[in-house]
């Protein structure tokens, strides 16, 4: 019965999650794309869930649906009208070649795992209940993956710092 | 493990990664462009967190907590570009914006 349960839950969140994924590329409205997006990154959060990364899934609640939309949302308020993006434009050419390199992006991932699906993929490993928990994930990142913890606080702190680069006014460097 | 097994996530990443490549290489908007390159990121993720649960190996769900913070990183470049261009009158297109000038 919780092995139903399961799959019940797998196929809404997949199904959101692919859902709102095409209305992300397919809407004209940025807000609503934005919009969607939230939805897509929630629904993955509970394939995360299933999963077993606890804490993983928590984080890209926070960290994506909250921090990083609140911001897309906020560039889309301040750019208006500006930002609307009707599918209107780009040679037919262009456009039938972005098709057919996607098709044919998803149709070699999938052909490698059909030649991988009988091995491997069917014995998961047996974990226990503390797999993917904050402690775990914690312990790990200041032990064995210390290193990357330190590169990733740097990578960030560059970010912050080039976006406030970038939000400075043109008009100065003009002045100066 | 109960439920799916770890092959069916992945043909749902796999999906996912096909239509964020559609939306970066259909769409003309900036913005949009980003919000697909977050789906083609999410989509990477969720394969490094099944094969992360499949191995039960958490340096798995380690790497898919760094890409989440270099795509947080990402994305504030990515708006800063944006509200950049917004500032100097440019169109928001990035078929337009084909030029790098200081």
């Amino acid at each position: 019965m919780g092995n139903v349960l399961v799959w019940v839950v797998w196929f809404l969140a997949a199904g959101g999650c692919l859902a709102s994924g095409i209305a992300v590329v397919s809407v004209t409205n940025p807000f609503f794309s934005a919009l969607a997006l939230i939805g897509n990154l929630a629904s993955l959060a509970v394939l995360y869930l299933l999963l077993a990364a606890e804490f993983l899934a928590a984080a890209q609640v926070l960290v994506y649906a909250g921090a990083v939309m609140v911001m897309f949302l906020f560039v889309v308020a301040y750019l208006g009208g500006r930002a609307d993006a009707p599918w209107a434009g780009g040679p037919p050419l262009v456009r039938t070649a972005a098709v057919v390199a996607a098709a044919a992006l998803l149709v070699e991932v999938l052909v490698v795992l059909g030649l991988a699906w009988g091995d491997s993929l069917q014995e998961p490993a047996n974990v226990s209940d503390s797999f993917g928990s904050p402690a775990e994930i914690g312990e790990l990142f200041l032990t064995d993956h210390l290193l990357a913890f330190e590169i990733t606080s740097i990578v960030l702190l560059v970010a912050a710092i080039g976006g406030v680069v970038l939000g400075t006014t043109p008009e100065k460097e003009a002045d100066g | 493990m109960s439920g799916p097994d770890v092959g069916w996530y992945l043909i749902v990443a796999a999906l996912l990664f096909g239509i964020g490549a559609l939306g970066v290489m259909m769409r003309r908007s900036p913005l949009i462009v980003l919000l697909s390159l977050e789906i083609m990121l999410n989509a990477a993720n969720l394969t490094l967190i099944a094969f992360a649960r499949q191995q039960g190996d958490l340096a798995g769900q380690i790497f898919a907590l760094s890409v989440m913070a270099v795509a947080a990183a990402e994305v504030a470049i990515g708006l800063g570009l944006i509200v950049a261009m917004a500032r100097r009158r440019l169109v928001l297109d990035v078929d337009q914006a084909s030029a790098l000038r200081g």
